[in-house]
């Protein structure tokens, strides 16, 4: 059972339509309670990074996340800017991230960008394993992902590094940390790398 | 490494799908959905989706349509179509689209563009310039209502003016060309490309794979977005939903 936490933040329902699809249950949370018994959890999360760590805060659920997370240690995946918040913090706002991972949000710099367009970084493009896990079974790197944002995740522990990606820089497109994962792209919205990509986090 | 994205765009008339030529004509191809079906098979790099009656009967967006639509696409979603508040704005990301459209309501009220990206993000945010060649020098202008008003403005002032207050995307639509499929405008996207840096999209006037790439070989990393090229096949403009050979796109340079 995947459970989808839905703070207000993101678009639940392009993951409901594809777990659907795979014919692998997944609900929908709203509440500490749901979460307390979820198995498998999805952070979505679209828009600016104080924005949605205010409406999370307000959700009532930060309690119960970090219970599932950090405790229980079952598995967990933030999405695009749900990847941002289980950060420390974010050259993007003033307010806290959750802090799962040792890692900060900064803005990609446009002077080591030699060809417009500049910001945001956006369109389908390719990365490259750094480690290996099972999240990452049968994904073709040169079909790549979709991608939308301005800030980019950086972490402080390599060891964290899932993918990394190049946009100017070379940058971390997708973390890991024990039970802990998060991925800048948009799976929802990338085709078949991204339906593996769900499917994979299910069977983890 | 980045690539260019090259972009069905779909026009929602009547609630049904049709194709325009100079933004007039419209020929009924298809229901909605049943396209986006067709384009998640394709892997199509991302969807505008243009609802082209909504700013003209004074309305706001369907947004029971763009549910629907957005719950289907497995592909990011652009949709266009009377959005006038960042309320509406907020609503439609939530839906499940990742990019809103604004064009009319942008140029009446520039500052409503700054408060749509405060609410959804700067990212989320496409500014759509309708542009037309107007009077005996053929001066470029930037229309609104379905090409039907003109607004006096210059469109590289406005779209440095779109960028300077925060954008995510710019899409060039040429009315001139709309619908013809004799190719791009190269030349008014090249002005536009050379006063900004936003990612910026290329519309009006594809009517091969050859006018594509020589659009992406001419100006690197854009989006390239086409309607009839994606809806109608030869020359009696049959309707059928297709799509180009990416990996044939992008190799052949």
């Amino acid at each position: 059972m995947i459970t989808i936490v839905d703070y207000g933040s993101g678009n639940i329902e392009a993951f409901i339509n594809i777990y659907k699809r795979l014919n692998i249950p997944c609900e929908v949370a709203s509440s500490p309670e749901q979460i307390l018994t979820a198995k498998k959890l999805v952070l979505p999360g679209v828009g600016a990074f104080d924005e949605t760590m205010r409406i999370l805060k307000n959700s009532g659920m930060v309690e119960a996340l970090n219970k599932q997370v950090l405790e229980n240690k079952i598995p967990v995946i933030g999405i695009c800017v749900g990847m941002q918040i289980i950060s420390k913090k974010s050259d993007e706002g003033e307010l806290e991230g959750l802090g799962w991972i040792d890692a900060q949000v900064k803005k990609f710099e446009v002077s080591k960008l030699t060809q417009k367009p500049h910001l945001p970084h956006m369109g389908w493009n390719t990365f490259k394993k750094e480690k290996e896990n099972s999240i990452l079974n049968e994904l073709e790197p040169d079909k790549g992902f979709y991608f939308l944002h301005t800030y980019y995740f950086s972490c402080n522990n390599s060891a964290d590094i899932l993918t990394s990606t190049v946009y100017g820089d070379r940058y971390t497109s997708a973390v890991n940390h024990e039970n802990i994962y998060g991925v800048q792209f948009h799976p929802e919205k990338s085709h078949s790398n991204g339906v593996q990509l769900l499917k994979n986090f299910a069977n983890l | 490494m980045l690539r260019s994205r090259i972009i069905p765009c779909l026009l929602v008339h009547n609630k049904g799908l049709v194709k325009t030529v100079n933004f007039k004509d419209p020929k009924y191809v298809g229901d909605p959905i049943n396209a986006v079906k067709i384009f998640n098979e394709k892997e199509v790099d991302e969807l505008i989706v243009l609802d082209i009656d909504a700013t003209v009967e004074k309305r706001g967006p369907n947004f029971q349509m763009i549910k629907n639509l957005a719950t289907e696409c497995r592909m990011p979603l652009c949709y266009g179509g009377g959005v006038t508040s960042p309320e509406q704005a907020k609503k439609i990301i939530k839906l499940g689209a990742e990019k809103v459209a604004l064009s009319s309501a942008a140029i009446e009220n520039p500052e409503l563009v700054k408060s749509i990206g405060e609410e959804v993000g700067v990212q989320s945010v496409v500014i759509i310039i309708d542009v037309k060649k107007k009077g005996f020098f053929g001066k470029y202008e930037v229309f609104t209502h379905n090409g039907k008003k003109s607004t006096g403005l210059n469109p590289i002032d406005f779209a440095e003016e779109m960028e300077a207050i925060g954008v995510g995307e710019i899409v060039i639509n040429s009315i001139d060309q709309e619908g013809t499929m004799k190719g791009y405008d190269l030349k008014l996207f090249e002005s536009i490309r050379k006063k900004t840096s936003v990612p910026l999209t290329i519309m009006g006037g594809a009517g091969s794979a050859d006018h594509i790439k020589e659009a992406l070989n001419k100006f690197g990393i854009i989006g390239a977005a086409a309607g009839s090229l994606f809806v109608f096949k030869g020359k009696y403009r049959a309707v059928l939903i297709q799509y180009l050979n990416k990996a044939q796109l992008f190799t052949q340079k």
